[in-house]
């Protein structure tokens, strides 16, 4: 039960543990140690998915990550469901569920197959050229329709339920790719007394010795050659990471590498993570990536059935399969010989070796031949026939460029090699110049810019002698290098090179790149080069024919290489293609940029914990806990969490809208008292001898004559004269300042204040403190401020006299220490109470206690917002946008005029401080009192101008005032003060609204309220 | 993800460092003595060199402090860190 193109022994699989999945609902049987692509090709399974754009039926075509093909849903629940994976790295257990892609309604019988017929409708560019009418339709119509029809698997709607986990790691060499190449450099390191990590992104160390057959190292078999030598690299400390892969490569050598935990297991423990993002810092770092095969471009390569020969070869000797009965084998370089040797040995007849070479020699072609396999020089597969699994492919003599009659062969699978690929993902991702290396027909690495190097076949070293040879010498420069300044002791890094005695047929370094001839009419014979995005040979030469040139544009134009798989297997041959085309030599065409992740990579690992509350970091005041009971509605700040208003339930037990809670809140304040919790506020120390001139640098306004004890708005430009920040700053002794800022301005202002400090003035005797999170600010406001906090306070005698408005002083209050601050940003008789934080919550309860006989109200930002506006205080952020200077927000007055220098203050002398046509605060009367207008509307002059309506500036901030009992508003128009009392209008879509301009304090304009 | 060297803490990850912008730009003595084009170039006008290129960093995350690097804006390596207040450094292939 176990699938009949299984081999009775060999493999590295597991037949004792036999293991049932499902495949589009059958059920299926394979081992431990399988993959889903080899455990369904064992059951015969070759068809597993329909193509991207045609729908034409697919194949498994590799056995690697470089899978254009064979991509499924593997599906746990409803919750965990991945699409898009390759089935060729799907590892088989118990119960696993996959299904295929992109058919309906079965992959047997698939409705959008049709597509295919009218492939002769559909080339390059198809899109660009059809779609483009009527205008809109695209985004209505033909997108969402294109979209259901081409595409790949869908992603899950729930929620990813699991974790995903992030970690760092250093060492001396990181090694990538565990073949022979990357376990000898590993072995060179580590023997260097180098710290080592060897990472794999297969289930299984070891590569291609894996699938190695008859090679032997050291006088062992190859597979127990790795056997002991992973068992030596453990032994010896080196980290070996199987299942993870190395998908990033970042400046000064950080590697990001995907490591899949959970992902093989039947029933994966919940506490482990599904997959782990690491970054790692290698002092060096040896790439031993190897190489992928290329297919071959002929027409109807992509049947199921076409395979590469390597894999198949990988599929019999790993994984026990054969993958065929009778085999024709298409190959332009040695190794398909070896495919076929194997194979034949493992029981698939081999209907014919075509060889693209006209005459192939040594070994490989003579061993074909003494073991009986018709082998054909100078022949194509021009060919292929069969519906959903090839049945036939058609061979033909090439002769001085002409392709000959074809010889229809009977064959369930056809085997392709087109040599070679070196695998230079990574090194061309960390900046490294590649070079054209005309022998071997590839772009090797050349020049590096990050401490690394290439070793084995990733830069053309092919062969176990070789890969073995070159990767160990890698190691051994790599821990040399990266020990070169340790101070770790000497005597374990002196290391005798080590030479492996290999026994091995190596297969040349032949190869093919472009497409193939087959004699056939162009326009009807589909040679696939990108099997994943449908892109044909006939697609790149049209996309040449219609003057595309770089190989970047007919990247874009046709998609080739730009599917999931990056063109692992189709890039080289499209750039034969061109090359071909234009009559120019590949490495004229240029290639195209790699860059991350070398294969798909979830978002969960990047993620991380990053999820939910943690998505951003919260932060709420020592008074939260109280707003949250209370039933606060909140409002984000930068990353604050304030209350916005408190909501009441009215009569009938209705909890208050915004609107009403805001008016109730308001006239608490104006008429009682309010508590307000404003612990948000930045707040930042600034201490030392020279606190004042320090501060006289920083702000508009002058410091020195502020006494102890006294308070004072401040305002901060850039140096380009633009306000950036305000706040109150209090002075508490000739040395020591208590500086607020905004709330969302706290980390800036600070690091503006270093800045200077730092690098302008390092001579200045000031030290800076934030405190932002050390005080808790309890703002009680109103008439009745006074009454309600007298009682509770010691030690600061609160009367006019002693505590006039804008002063400060230190004293307790319901036992805790306290700079109470007498200020109002609402206008009112009102004190800002600075409490250590970790008191906040208690003084804020003992003062509401104090204040419930005066029916003292919560209040949230909303209401301060309406309170300060109908004040005409600005807002900076809201008033502001980075353009204003202090004199068009009416702040001329906090200028100190008499300083030779602070920041900002050359520039507020340029001529263009100083346009009429400045834009500068005004207040808004809408003529009708009930309207409140759109903060952000524009004002206009003549409501039914000719377009384009010239634009004389715009709301900032709009309420509904309870006090005024109507609506205010203030504006930034250009020269407004000098319009105030002229009408404007605010165009908005049901009509334009009627504005007067007025001064910008609505309310108590003289201040009689605060001077109580 | 750059490593950078601190001339106080030593080599941290980019993440504890904020940009700051060209080195070596000293605030005017007596700003009101400048015209407004001396001033315009001292507020905008940066060389932003093709390679080598004097900045200030600071190590917010870390100790706290502006220091000077020249990095090279080709490569985006750094060539050198050094304090505040230290000439720029002669390094090898400088361009200036």
């Amino acid at each position: 039960m176990t699938g009949s193109f299984r081999t009775p022994s060999g493999g590295r699989i597991d037949r004792t543990a036999a293991l049932a999945f499902r495949f589009d609902g059958a059920t299926y049987h394979g081992f431990a140690g399988d993959t889903l692509a080899s455990a369904l090709l064992a059951n015969g399974v070759h068809l597993v998915g329909r193509s991207f754009k045609y729908h034409r039926p697919r194949g498994i075509l590799s056995a690697g990550s470089d899978e254009p093909n064979a991509l499924v849903e593997v599906r746990r629940d409803d919750a965990r469901i991945t699409p898009n994976l390759r089935a060729t790295q799907v590892e088989l257990y118990e119960g696993l569920e996959a299904a295929s892609q992109n058919r309906w309604p079965s992959l047997a019988r698939d409705a959008g197959a049709v597509n295919d017929l009218f492939a002769p409708f559909l080339p390059a560019g198809f899109y660009y050229k059809t779609f483009m009418w009527p205008a809109g339709a695209w985004k209505r119509f033909y997108e969402p329709k294109i979209r259901a029809m081409a595409g790949l698997g869908k992603a899950p709607t729930l929620p990813d339920p699991d974790r995903y986990t992030q970690h760092y790691a250093h060492c001396d060499v990181l090694v990538i790719g565990a073949g022979p190449a990357g376990i000898a450099s590993a072995l060179a390191a580590s023997a260097g007394g180098a710290r080592v990590i060897l990472v794999d992104e297969q289930a299984e160390p070891g590569g291609s010795l894996l699938a190695a057959t008859d090679a032997a190292i050291d006088t062992k078999p190859a597979t127990q050659w790795l056997a002991d030598a992973l068992a030596e690299l453990t032994a010896a400390g080196v980290v070996i990471m199987p299942r993870t892969t190395a998908f990033g490569y970042f400046p000064h050598n950080m590697i990001a590498l995907c490591e899949r935990v959970t992902e093989h297991l039947a029933a994966p423990d919940r506490a482990l993570p599904r997959e782990r993002l690491w970054q790692i810092r290698a002092k060096q770092v040896v790439i031993a990536a190897g190489a992928l095969e290329r297919p071959l471009v002929f027409p109807e390569n992509d049947r199921p059935g076409v395979m590469l020969a390597e894999s198949a070869r990988t599929y019999l000797t790993r994984y026990g399969v054969r993958p065929g009965e009778r085999a024709v084998i298409f190959t332009a370089a040695d190794s398909g010989y070896r495919a076929a040797l194997d194979l034949a040995a493992g029981g698939v007849a081999i209907a014919a070796i075509a060889d693209l070479r006209a005459a192939p020699e040594g070994e490989w072609p003579a061993r074909a031949l003494a073991a009986g396999i018709d082998v054909r020089p100078s022949t194509v597969v021009a060919g292929t026939a069969g519906r959903l699994r090839v049945k036939a492919a058609r061979l033909a003599k090439v002769k001085h460029g002409a392709v000959g009659p074809a010889e229809v062969v009977a064959c369930d699978a056809v085997l392709m090699s087109g040599g070679f690929t070196p695998s230079v993902h990574l090194f061309s991702q960390s900046r490294g110049k590649l070079a054209w290396d005309e022998t071997l027909g590839a772009y090797l690495p050349a020049r590096s810019v990050e401490r690394e190097r290439s070793a084995g076949a990733c830069r053309g070293r092919y062969g176990l002698t070789a890969a073995l040879a070159d990767g160990y010498h890698a190691g051994e420069e790599a821990a040399a290098e990266a020990l070169k300044d340790s101070a770790r002791p000497a005597g374990r890094r002196a290391t005798a090179s080590r030479a492996f005695g290999v026994v091995a047929r190596d297969t040349g370094t032949d190869g093919f790149i472009g497409a193939v001839p087959h004699g056939r009419n162009p326009a009807f014979a589909k040679a696939f080069v990108d099997w994943q995005n449908d892109v044909t040979a006939k697609d790149i030469a049209l996309a040449t024919r219609e003057g595309f040139r770089s190989i970047e544009h007919v990247k874009r134009y046709t998609t080739t290489g730009m599917a999931t798989d990056q063109g692992k297997t189709s890039n080289m041959n499209a750039l034969g293609i061109v090359a071909e085309q234009l009559g120019e030599s590949v490495p004229k065409i240029g290639l195209t940029t790699f860059r991350p992740p070398y294969t798909p990579t979830t978002f969960g690992i990047f993620a991380g914990a990053a999820r939910g509350d943690l998505f951003d970091p919260v932060r709420v005041t020592p008074i939260h806990g109280w707003a949250e009971a209370r039933g606060a509605a909140f409002e984000p700040v930068s990353l604050w969490k304030r209350a916005h208003y408190f909501p009441e339930k009215g009569d009938g037990g209705r909890l208050e809208d915004m609107h009403a809670a805001v008016a109730r809140e308001c006239r608490a304040v104006r008429s009682g008292v309010g508590i307000f919790d404003a612990s948000t506020l930045g707040k930042i120390e600034v201490v030392g001898a020279d606190a004042a001139e320090f501060m006289n640098r920083m702000y508009t306004n002058p410091w020195s004559k502020l006494e102890p004890g006294r308070l004072r708005y401040g305002v901060m430009l850039r140096e380009n004269g633009f306000v950036m920040d305000d706040g109150v700053v209090g002075r508490l002794a000739p040395d020591r300042f208590h500086v607020t800022t905004t709330t969302g301005g706290a980390a800036r202002v600070l690091a503006h204040m270093e800045d200077y400090l730092q690098t302008e003035w390092p001579d200045l005797d000031v030290w800076l403190t934030s405190t932002t999170e050390q005080w808790a600010v309890i703002a009680v406001q109103g008439p009745k401020s006074r009454e309600v906090l007298a009682p509770l306070v010691e030690g600061i005698d609160l009367s006019k006299g002693a505590l006039p408005n804008m002063s400060v002083r230190e004293g307790r209050i319901a036992g805790v220490p306290t700079r109470l601050f007498r200020l109002s940003f609402a206008g009112e008789l009102g004190f800002e109470v600075n409490v250590p934080a970790a008191q906040g919550r208690a003084v804020w309860e003992a003062i509401f206690k104090a204040g419930e006989p005066f029916g003292i109200a919560p209040y949230g930002t909303e209401t301060m917002h309406v309170l300060r506006a109908e004040k005409g205080y600005i807002i900076v952020g809201q008033e502001t946008d980075g353009t204003a200077a202090p004199d068009d927000v009416g702040l001329g007055w906090a200028i100190g005029k008499a300083k030779k220098d602070f920041v900002g203050k050359r520039s507020l002398s340029r001529a263009a401080f100083f346009m009429p046509d400045r834009k500068q605060l005004v207040g808004l009367l809408t003529r009708d009192p009930a309207v409140v207008l759109e903060e952000g509307a524009q004002l206009v002059a003549a409501p039914n101008a000719a377009l384009p309506v010239p634009m004389l500036g715009h709301v900032t901030s709009s309420y509904a005032s309870a006090t005024l009992g109507r609506s205010i508003a203030l504006a930034m128009v250009k020269g407004g003060r000098a319009r105030i009392g002229q009408t404007l209008y605010v165009p908005m879509p049901s009509g334009p609204i009627a504005v007067e301009l007025v001064d910008p304090v609505f309310y108590d304009a003289e201040g009689a309220r605060l001077d109580v | 993800m750059l490593i950078i060297t601190c001339p106080w803490c030593g080599e941290r990850p980019e993440i504890e460092f904020v940009y700051g912008g060209e080195a070596h730009i000293a605030r005017p003595a007596d700003p009101s003595a400048l015209t407004d084009q001396q001033w315009a170039d001292f507020l905008y006008n940066r060389t932003n060199p093709k390679g080598r290129h004097a900045e200030r960093w600071r190590h917010t995350h870390g100790c706290g402090r502006f220091f000077n690097a020249v990095r090279d804006t080709v490569s985006d390596f750094f060539v050198a860190t050094y304090k505040p207040g230290d000439a720029r450094p002669d390094v090898e292939g400088d361009v200036q």
